[in-house]
């Protein structure tokens, strides 16, 4: 079954400022009977600036497509442009400068360098970085500025993805890509980071593609991605998307 | 099992080669040391070696009689053994020899010679001899040729009957020289009847040989040949341990002990540790399968036998790989051994002693190496075991580190602090690399030693050219007849005299050499490359010999003189010398003429010839009939480094790639643990945007900064290593002397961290390989 959303529609978009646009991208695992079919052809574009929510089950391919825009694993076939660059084209060297210079990234574990304290773990990233902000400023964006010189091992999880998010923006991403970042987390601490999340998108114009489980979560983007079997099943325009803190689940 | 071996495949390889490298050099050396030893005692029994030699100037056939009652002495030969040049028509120099006399038809002759070529002496037949086949190889010579060779000053003419072996000649050493040169040094054996008339020795001999009944007393023996030899011009008979061949024989065992010793030792402890860093790594990864198998009722001593089977795989791999390598490398070395040891046959034989005690060797070392962990494994309770381990925990630490980090950025902090979090781990990485920087240092050193005495003896003590001794003290015309010899430029005579010391009960049989005031060629050169102040009547010791004597200056010493009219002398000692080389002891030629009453003699001369004139030089030199030998310096020179490059040079080659294979196999094990351990940090990095080489930094910087570590440790290693090997193979022959060079250092530097470069690629290439997806995956 075709996705219901029209090309004609998506050019429009691009006329607006598409940061990425994707045409026909596949991936496979394996060979074979074996081949597990992650893509299957996804036309997708995303606005510049937008926070996009991405739902769907389990196993449809919404962890492959966001490592795929964020340059940290290649589609088998198809096209990806972030701005006029075609991803797809790039070799390892570019795409780790595309990431270095345009990329955040927020994990479901948050991946902080354990030897280093948080306020450390941010400057990690904005000594890469061409502009990047201060990181004492991060963490105070993130509400953080006084657990600064705690190791990760000293701060709760919601705390250590609140420091992974200030270490995404640190750099003042184009883009930030947030796989499950409330996964590990309960409700209540997801929701702080949530809002941090919202209010950077909002501060700094950061286009963001959060993975989510909550459908909850779906009520404060702009954009809403239903994808289901590796490809797109549903784009959801939200007109008045609500701040975080009204979102439980 | 097979598995986890495969899994940790590369490390299990290095843990093995590092083995492999202990064992090998343990087979080897000892299995050298038995093959030599056995070779040696057969060879000594079936050819009844002397267990004693009494030196004379003459004693009559009948006194053997009265040596053969002698309490100890089971049989007692006497023969005629002379100096002598050989002169050869192609050899332009003249050449060394000792002749000896030999009864062909004796029953069962002490010092037998072992025929390998032609046929035995007739006693028929006095124009032949049977020559030393090393000699005779070097000229090729061959059974039926003629020889021709001066003797007490008159030429004669052989056949060469047969050629052979002596366990009297295994290192064939000419006098003055220390190191042996087939070409240069002929031995020949000739009948009592040829000696006799050419030594003017009728009826009688020069010296005696004799075998000891078991448990002799060697001491009161050789007191009791002194005794009644004394009139008869007795030099002073000495035991086998003191005789030249046998001497460098047993030194050179000694030498291939410590070696095996010392460096057995390091290889293993080496292993022992990565084996324990692995397996700790590997019981750390599988807690949960532990936890699991335990849940499911196995025992501890089931899980404690799955790891122990692992480890003794590794250690059979050592074992088998080590002593395989130890064959080849024995057979090497014993290829060499026979180029300057003269055995009838030498034979490397795969010793399955050594096969047991090198699986023996290693299953402790594995065993040792995996105690801790596997112990570590077993007592892990199952609940505890399946929950992940704790988190690492870190730090910030005191103000000193703060203010070093904060000048540092954030990879570099991280390679800090997990320095400091593991500093056990990270002290044992670095004492291992340390470990086979020492051993590169101690190589190093050796040979900057060996260089270094080579140039004193040849460049700095004795600048002559050509070594002449005289069959007896000659007077000083005959040093104006060498200095007249057209091509000679300068003729130093010395004066050297066989003397028995004697400090109250304390005796050591030794020699005086008489240089001249301002010696030009040979001077006296003490350890500190200063030249000894030899003046006055007194006798200058060198401080062994004072230490064997216990005598101390403003002392005096006696000193009985073992030639000419024999007397006894009393000398003030006047001064002590560190020597490099022997146990000298030194006065000024007049002084010692003086006290020898024996006025402007010289033993011999050295000479400082026109090079391009030497045949003319060597031709004259043998026509002259007293000289009774002739060293070529510069060819003793090469001779030497010759030896040095294929003995111990080999020997340095091979502990050159086992120091790189320790180095390498410690960085690499490191490396490997390094990376396995933080490779979901790592991967984050490269998602974060860290480039593949910002991303090596991290894992890197840990080694290299370990490596770098490791070189004062490692110099610190090398330098107690080599005070101690210099030590332990310094002899009375002759003294390592402990020098340091810088470059050495820098050599050794350059293997470890080369290695550790190595190394370090081997594992870049798991980074170049890493799946950044692994990143987003929950930790192992
Ligand atoms: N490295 C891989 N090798 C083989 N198959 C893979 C690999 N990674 C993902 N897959 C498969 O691709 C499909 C899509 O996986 P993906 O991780 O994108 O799903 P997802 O939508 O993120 O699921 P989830 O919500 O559980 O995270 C799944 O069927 C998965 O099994
Ligand atoms: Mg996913």
């Amino acid at each position: 079954m075709p996705a219901p959303h029209s090309l004609k529609t998506t050019n429009d978009i691009v006329q607006n400022g598409a940061i990425y646009r994707t045409t026909g991208l596949t991936k496979v695992y394996g060979e074979g009977p074996a081949a597990v079919h992650a893509l299957r052809g996804v036309n997708l574009e995303i606005p510049t600036g937008e926070l996009v929510v991405l739902l769907g089950p389990s196993g449809s391919g919404k962890s492959t497509l966001l490592n795929i825009l964020g340059g940290i694993d290649r589609g088998s076939d198809g096209d990806v442009f972030f701005q006029d660059n075609a991803l797809s084209e790039m070799d390892d060297r570019g795409l780790t400068a595309y990431r270095r210079a345009h990329v955040g990234f927020v994990f479901q574990f948050y991946n902080l360098m354990p030897s280093l304290t948080a306020q450390e773990n941010v400057e990690l990233v904005a000594e890469i970085s061409p502009a990047p902000m201060k990181a004492i400023d991060a963490l105070d964006l993130v509400d953080l500025g006084d657990r600064a010189n705690h190791f990760p091992s000293e701060l709760s999880g919601g705390e250590q993805q609140r420091v992974a998010i200030a270490r995404a923006i640190a750099k003042k991403p184009t883009v930030l890509f947030c796989d499950e970042p409330t996964g590990a987390l309960d409700s209540k601490t997801g929701v702080t980071v949530l809002k941090a999340l919202q209010k950077l998108n909002k501060e700094l114009g950061a286009t963001t593609l959060v993975i989510t489980h909550a459908a909850a979560t779906a009520a404060m983007a702009d954009r809403v991605v239903h994808f289901a079997d590796g490809d797109i099943r549903e784009v959801i325009e939200n007109q008045i998307p609500v701040t975080a803190d009204k979102i439980s689940w | 099992m097979l598995r986890d071996l495969w899994r940790i495949k590369g490390q299990a390889l290095a843990i093995i080669f590092v083995i492999a490298a202990g064992i090998a050099l343990f087979v080897m050396s000892s299995g050298m040391m038995i093959a030599l030893e056995e070779t040696m005692r057969a060879y000594y029994e079936r050819h009844r070696f002397a267990d004693a030699y009494a030196p004379v100037k003459r004693a009559p056939n009948h006194l053997l009689a009265d040596i053969r009652n002698l309490d100890g002495v089971s049989t007692a030969e006497g023969r005629i053994n002379g100096g002598g040049l050989v002169t050869l028509e192609k050899a332009s120099a003249p050449v060394s020899a000792r002749v000896i006399s030999y009864d062909p038809d004796a029953a069962s002759p002490i010092n037998a010679v072992y025929l390998v070529e032609g046929r035995m002496l007739r006693t028929t037949q006095s124009d032949e001899i049977m020559l030393l086949k090393p000699f005779a190889d070097a000229h090729n010579l061959t059974p039926g040729d003629s020889i021709a060779i001066t003797m007490n000053g008159a030429q004669h003419t052989f056949i060469i009957a047969g050629l052979v072996l002596s366990p009297e000649f295994i290192y064939a050493l000419p006098p003055g020289e220390f190191v042996v040169d087939a070409g240069r040094f002929a031995v020949l054996w000739a009948s009592e009847e040829a000696m006799e008339a050419a030594y003017d020795l009728d009826g009688a001999f020069n010296e005696v040989i004799l075998t000891t009944s078991r448990n002799t007393n060697e001491d009161g023996l050789i007191d009791d040949l002194d005794r009644l030899l004394a009139p008869y011009g007795a030099v002073g008979a000495f035991v086998r341990a003191d005789q030249v061949s046998n001497k460098y024989l047993t030194e050179e065992l000694k030498q291939l002990e410590t070696m095996g010793v010392v460096m057995t030792p390091i290889f293993l402890g080496v292993a022992i540790f990565l084996l324990n860093i692995v397996i700790t790594r590997l019981v750390h990864t599988e807690r949960e399968q532990i936890g699991l198998l335990k849940a499911f009722g196995y025992s501890n001593n089931d899980v404690g036998a799955h790891y122990l089977k692992f480890v003794l795989v590794i250690a059979l791999g050592g074992a088998l790989v080590g002593w395989g390598g130890g064959q080849y490398l024995g057979r090497l070395l014993s290829g060499i051994y026979q180029k300057y040891f003269h055995f009838p046959f030498l034979l490397f034989n795969p010793e399955f002693r050594t096969l047991g005690l090198a699986v023996l060797f290693s299953a402790a070392a594995a065993a040792l190496g995996a105690f801790s962990a596997v112990r570590g494994a077993v007592s892990l309770s199952p609940a505890v075991a399946m929950r992940p381990p704790a988190p690492p925990h870190f730090t910030r630490g005191n103000a000193f580190s703060k203010t070093l980090t904060r000048i540092l950025d954030q990879p570099s902090r991280m390679i800090l602090r997990r320095v400091s979090r593991q500093p056990f781990r990270a002290a044992l990485t670095t004492l291992g690399i340390g470990a086979a920087m020492g051993l590169a240092v101690m190589m190093r050193f050796n040979m900057n030693a060996t260089d270094y005495m080579l140039d004193i003896s040849f460049n700095i003590a004795d600048r002559s050219d050509v070594f002449v001794t005289f069959a007896e003290p000659l007077s000083e015309t005959t040093i104006y007849e060498l200095s007249n010899i057209e091509g000679v430029i300068y003729a130093e005579p010395f004066r050297a005299s066989a003397v028995m010391f004697r400090n109250d009960r304390i005796e050591h049989l030794g020699a005086v050499t008489g240089l001249p005031e301002n010696p030009v060629l040979n001077r006296a050169i003490d350890a500190n490359l200063a030249l000894v102040d030899i003046r006055g009547d007194g006798i200058v010791f060198s401080e062994q010999l004072a230490d064997i004597l216990e005598i101390a200056v403003g002392d005096t010493v006696i000193a009985e003189v073992r030639e000419g009219r024999r007397p006894t002398l009393e000398i003030p000692v006047t001064g002590l010398v560190e020597a490099m080389i022997g146990t000298p002891a030194y006065m000024t030629s007049d002084a010692l003429n003086k006290k020898l009453k024996e006025p402007n003699r010289a033993s011999g001369a050295y000479l400082k010839i026109d090079m391009a004139q030497r045949n003319k030089v060597y031709d004259k030199l043998k026509s002259m009939p007293l000289i009774a030998g002739v060293s070529l310096r510069r060819e003793a020179y090469y001779n030497f480094q010759k030896m040095i490059d294929e003995g111990p040079g080999t020997f340095r080659r091979i502990m050159m790639v086992f120091s790189i294979v320790i180095a390498a196999g410690v960085v690499y094990n490191g490396a490997r643990i390094a990376f396995i351990e933080r490779h979901h940090d790592l991967a984050s990095l490269r998602v974060l945007g860290f480039t593949k080489i910002e991303t090596g930094y991290v894992l890197f910087g840990e080694l290299a900064l370990l490596a770098i570590l490791a070189l004062p440790v490692g110099s610190l290693i090398g330098l107690g290593l080599w005070v101690y090997i210099a030590d332990a193979l310094s002899t009375e022959l002759y003294q390592i002397p402990v020098v340091f060079k810088e470059s050495g250092l820098g050599y050794a530097a350059i293997v470890v961290l080369v290695s550790t470069a190595i190394a370090g690629a081997l594992v870049q290439r798991d980074i170049m390989k890493l799946d950044l997806a692994t990143a987003l995956k929950a930790r192992e």
